[in-house]
């Protein structure tokens, strides 16, 4: 009933290879993003902006890292924690070194340092693939990270071995509230969104989808394999990396390279998986579910058993109720929330038709 | 189609359920007048949780202890509300901005007792008007009040504690003369905690004429044998041992064991000084040394008084009650006792007596913080805590230690008087890193 | 001290340490031969392992009870990993295996820490660690009691898993198994048996490591980070080769003392963290599979 298709007609090759072909969908997204924009910074709390908005919108960013590169060109990476931190630590050298940096181009230059790396320790998925692959990555999680720590000249030889982001100011404006934070990252997020959407569309995506199913037989027909791995590889490490500098910048402000850790980069695994491997919106749904469910039911078990049960215990349990809700969610949809949406809207396109 | 209906409607349940819980969130119960609202970051599971159960435990057991014995201070009642932070910066931060308001009450102390969540709130403390304290951790530099107005490093920083382990090393030997020529190696876990004491070390090692050897350790660090086949070459006259977790740090203790390295010789910083720490290596730990800005024991009149009153009535934190009088405990007794103090200040000098206390009240009640020895003694904890006397531009107070030895079951206190730092040298070094701190964050310096 | 000598000893305890790693990726390889899941949980396993036979003395039984108690619920719950994680998702993806082995890590790690307590433990073998002393009075060499120990454990572990493997029944239906589901099921082979008592096994297998690494360091959380040591173990021995984690956790021990202590003072020390996994990486390129691991052919 409210998918009525009838009467939408498509004219042209434009129209025809829309992301919203439906006018629905597209009046959909357009209110998300004016609620986004407009709406949500004047009706949210500072502490929804700073602890669970910026975050999310911040890991989601990451989240579509790892899914270009796991979810569409079939790598399986272990590093985007470490690509998070090059990132982060690159756009704080950038904004320090250079008198005068504007902080978007500092951003994009800090994205393109991880990019690099990223090139770098790509390499090896020339030769490994599958749970080898996910190991040998591991390393540059771990190198990045050691390195990082170790030399002081990335951290400007602070005592304390930690990086202190400066303010973040565009074209005079400083962006210091928790409202303006949001907005700016909000629309980092959707501009590189849309961005990884058209390009998973396109033919880029189509060389990564087919790497990812069949390598050789992509090989055979000609994809050149190793510019496809690598061009992967690069633009993943680059949303890690524009990601990671938000982190530092817009959310955290004070970091230090062991911040970076490997459970970070197994969160983000986590959230692809969950989230829907291979799809766009996953990157979002997952981000929300592995960052938000823990904090919900911190607060549920804190609102119900509060001062009556020991904080151990509650926090013990918060755990093991965590990992069961994983365990079912995967039973139940293995494909993630993404195809649960997809599956939804399907039903809505027939609704209230069975059929 | 069966799998769609249940994972639709377990998606909505969720979703709903999401929606619900989180917005419980600010509607925790309604804090009354007449009361003043802490929030405890506290981690009770993960790899640190023995230490953070003890720590934050000893905190909620002064606070309901003062709450029961006094009926709070002057009237005004203490309540607080947990939140699991895991040890993770992330949730931290999460952490810092649930707990911070509860209905009309706004939290103005918060001690995350974890290097990373203190740094993952230090830049909004100054808009929140919170007191952030690194209880013997964190930036040495935040001593230095002009620049940190908001941060306290209360009591005891990792610069004026090495300060303090090689006075006392010095003493050992026999006056700093004799340590010319000598070794001592820092056993470190690889991280900016491990490295923190080595600005001073090295500045020591060049003014005292001692070599000065680094050794540091991967994370987690329950591996060390390349470590000690090191320390096997060098041979060094005595190892500070700069470890976190009990992994790290039982490995440290049993590995010397097994290469025959004297633990006499070596003295660790007080998150390798605990009973936790210790107890995995078992018999190998005696003799070894730990400094302590807080020494363990339950012959203190006011922990035997908490005992009787709190869990006498059955209100106690600790699951075990055996763990009252172990470090991670009296720390955090002292930690609860630091910020009731800051209240009594606080309503004293805001003349506020029996109402609640803001921000700028807090701040000002913990920089008067005043402990002399008269004091300390009606607190019921002489010879817990150095005497010592907080300032404007003064946020550490002391840079004394007790140095205490493992017998095998307990600690017992080696130094009965305070082991000092070199207070001109470190409040140098401190003002030095806070001004370039602050020049390089644009922060001008308020005037004390 | 002479340099040959402190090299050797470098050297025996870096194999040492190696054997002590290799224990651990055993669990994995177990589970991943058999049934093709990459059981993320095993460091959890091993904790809980350890946690439990710790507990169980704690609460009175002697060490020769607490012990076949112990082992009797690490089966149980491989049997109940296998009945009610494994089963639900017997045809899906290897990544959702991994994600849910991901999720029973948390399940793990809060049971541990809900039914035991989160106090760090002492665990006692009876054996010290201590060196021996003839080698430390006649050779110099400093090699502790229980590292020899629990080579010699290691190495019976690994005969006997190896001789299972090729010699028995059981051995060569897992096996087959582990080769192809659908072959192995049509040919009568119970699956579901062959799984639980893969997942029992290696329970019992974690348990063994526990127990060593917790009379080393501890029963305290820090037992669930063992697991990162194997990873490198692993790949390098590859996924599905018994012996081939006892070689290979002897080239990753040995390599990675060698590196800590000869390179590690010229770029700052701590090489430790990474060493492991770019020795890792300079094998695969070599080997793709590993040194022992399966080779994977791929039809187009």
């Amino acid at each position: 009933m409210f998918y009525r298709e009838a009467g939408q007609f498509r004219t042209s090759y434009g129209q025809d290879s829309q992301i919203f072909p439906l006018r629905q969908d597209r009046f959909a997204m357009l209110a998300l993003l004016a609620v986004a924009v407009v709406v949500i910074p004047y009706i949210a709390s500072d502490y929804w902006l700073r602890a669970l908005l910026i975050p999310w919108l911040i890991f989601s960013l990451v989240a579509l890292g790892q899914n270009i590169l796991t979810g569409y060109a079939g790598q399986l990476s272990l590093g985007s924690a470490g690509f998070m931190a090059v990132g982060a630590f690159a756009c704080y050298n950038f904004m320090l070194r250079v008198d005068g940096m504007p902080f978007l181009v500092a951003v994009v230059l800090s994205g393109l340092c991880a990019a690099g790396v990223g090139i770098a320790f790509g390499l090896p998925s020339l030769r490994i693939r599958g749970l080898y692959l996910a190991v040998a990555t591991l390393a540059a999680q771990f190198f990045i990270v050691w390195a990082l720590d170790k030399f002081g000249w990335f951290k400007n030889n602070d005592p304390s071995g930690v990086i202190t982001a400066q303010p973040i100011v565009i074209l005079g404006y400083a962006f210091n509230t928790a409202q303006e934070k949001y907005l700016i990252v909000l629309a980092i997020v959707a501009g590189l969104a849309l961005l990884a959407k058209n390009m998973a569309r396109g033919a880029t995506g189509r060389a990564w989808m087919a790497v990812r199913d069949m390598d050789v037989a992509a090989e055979v027909m000609g994809l050149p394999l190793m510019r496809t791995k690598l061009q992967a590889f690069a633009i993943s490490s680059f949303y890690c990396g524009v990601g990671g500098a938000l982190f530092a910048f817009a959310y955290l402000g004070t970091v230090e390279p062991s911040a970076f850790t490997i459970d970070l980069s197994f969160r983000i695994l986590f959230m692809i998986i969950i989230g829907g491997v291979g799809t766009i919106l996953g990157s979002f749904l997952g981000a929300g579910f592995i960052l938000l469910l823990p904090i919900f039911l911190s607060v549920l078990f804190h609102a119900v058993f509060g001062q009556t049960v020991d904080a151990s215990l509650i926090s013990a349990v918060e755990l093991i109720v965590f990992g069961a809700l994983i365990i079912i969610f995967l039973i139940v949809e293995p494909h993630g929330l993404a195809r649960m949406w997809q599956l939804t809207k399907e039903r809505l396109r027939l609704w209230p038709f069975p059929h | 189609m069966f799998n769609v209906g249940i994972g639709r409607t377990l998606r909505g349940l969720m979703a709903a359920a999401v929606v619900a819980g989180v917005s419980l969130a600010p509607s925790l119960a309604q804090a009354q007048a007449k009361e003043q609202y802490f929030g405890i970051p506290s981690y009770r599971v993960g790899a640190f949780a023995a230490g953070g159960s003890g720590f934050f435990g000893g905190i909620i057991d002064y606070l309901q202890y003062v709450n029961m014995k006094e009926g709070g201070v002057n009237g005004v009642q203490m309540v607080w509300a947990e939140c699991e932070t895991e040890y993770n910066a992330a949730r931290g931060v999460e952490c810092y901005q649930r707990l911070l308001k509860r209905g009309d009450q706004q939290m103005h102390i918060f001690e995350p007792l974890a290097t990373p969540i203190a740094y993952g709130v230090l830049n909004r403390v100054d808009d929140d008007k919170v007191v952030l304290t690194q209880y013997g951790y964190g930036r040495s530099d935040a001593a230095d009040g002009r620049v940190f107005p908001w941060v306290f490093s209360t009591m005891t920083s990792y610069w004026s504690q090495i300060s303090a382990k090689l006075n006392w090393i010095a003493t050992k030997e026999g006056g700093v003369a004799n340590l010319k020529g000598k070794k001592i190696a820092h056993l470190y876990l690889d991280s900016a905690f491990g490295r923190e004491p080595l600005p001073v070390m090295r500045r020591l090692a060049k003014d005292w004429g001692f070599e000065l050897i680094e050794i540091p350790v991967a994370a987690p660090g329950i591996e060390q044998q390349a470590q000690w086949l090191r320390v096997r070459q060098e041979r060094p006259d005595w190892i500070t041992l700069w470890g976190f977790g009990a992994g790290m740090n039982s490995t440290a203790i049993t590995s010397a064991a097994r290469t025959n390295f004297p633990r006499e010789k070596m003295v660790g910083v007080w998150w390798a000084g605990s009973e936790e720490d210790v107890l995995p290596a078992g018999e190998a730990a005696k003799g070894y040394f730990a400094a302590a800005n807080v020494p363990s024991g339950k012959n203190f009149p006011l922990v035997q008084d908490i005992e009787k009153v709190v869990y006498g009535a059955g209100k106690g934190n600790l699951s075990d009650p055996k763990r009252i009088g172990n470090i991670y405990w009296n720390r955090g007794v002292t930690a609860g006792i630091f910020w009731i103090e800051a209240v009594r200040n606080g309503q004293r000098i805001a003349n506020k007596r029996g109402q609640t206390l803001n921000g700028d009240e807090m701040r000002a009640g913990f920089e008067a913080l005043d402990l002399t020895p008269a004091r300390l003694k009606a607190l019921g904890i002489e010879g817990m805590l150095p005497s010592f006397k907080l300032s404007c531009s003064d946020h550490e107070g002391s840079g004394s230690v007790k140095i205490i030895q493992w017998d095998g079951a307990k600690w017992n206190i080696v130094t009965p008087d305070w082991v000092s730092s070199d207070r001109k040298m470190i409040r140098e070094m401190v003002e030095e890193s806070a001004a370039k701190y602050a020049v390089e964050q644009k922060i001008t310096p308020r005037k004390c | 001290m002479a340099g040959f000598q402190f090299f050797l000893e470098v050297l025996v305890g870096g194999l040492l340490s190696g054997v002590m790693y290799a224990l651990v990726a055993l669990g994995f390889v177990l589970i991943y031969k058999a049934s093709g899941v990459f059981n993320f949980a095993q460091g959890a396993m091993v904790f809980f392992a350890a946690l439990s036979f710790v507990g169980f003395m704690e609460l009175g039984a002697p060490f020769w009870l607490a012990l076949p108690i112990t082992i009797g619920l690490m089966a149980l719950l491989g049997l109940g990993i296998e009945r009610f994680v494994l089963r639900p998702l017997v045809n899906q993806h290897e990544i959702t295996l991994l994600m849910a082995t991901i999720g029973l890590t948390f399940v793990i790690e809060g049971v541990a820490q809900l039914v035991w307590g989160v106090e760090v433990r002492r665990l006692d073998l009876g054996i010290k660690d201590q060196p021996l002393p003839w080698l430390a009075d006649n050779a110099g060499l400093f090699i502790s009691q229980i590292d020899i120990f629990a080579a010699v454990v290691a190495a019976i572990l690994v005969a006997t898993l190896s001789l299972v493997f090729s010699r028995t029944k059981v051995g060569r239906a897992l096996r087959a198994v582990a080769d192809d589901h659908a072959a192995a099921l049509s040919i009568g082979i119970p699956l579901k048996r062959i799984w639980a008592l893969v997942w029992a096994i290696s329970g019992v297998v974690a348990l063994v490591a526990g127990m060593l690494w917790g009379a080393r360091s501890g029963v305290q959380f820090a037992l669930v980070f063992v697991a990162l040591k194997a990873l490198p173990v692993l790949i390098i021995g590859g996924f599905t080769s018994v012996p081939g984690v006892i070689v290979a956790g002897l080239i990753v021990g040995a390599a990675e003392k060698l590196a800590e202590v000869y390179i590690g003072p010229s770029v700052g020390g701590g090489i430790e963290s990474w060493f492991p996994y770019v020795l890792a990486i300079l094998f695969l390129l070599v080997r793709p599979e590993g040194l022992f691991g399966e080779k994977i052919i791929r039809r187009v």
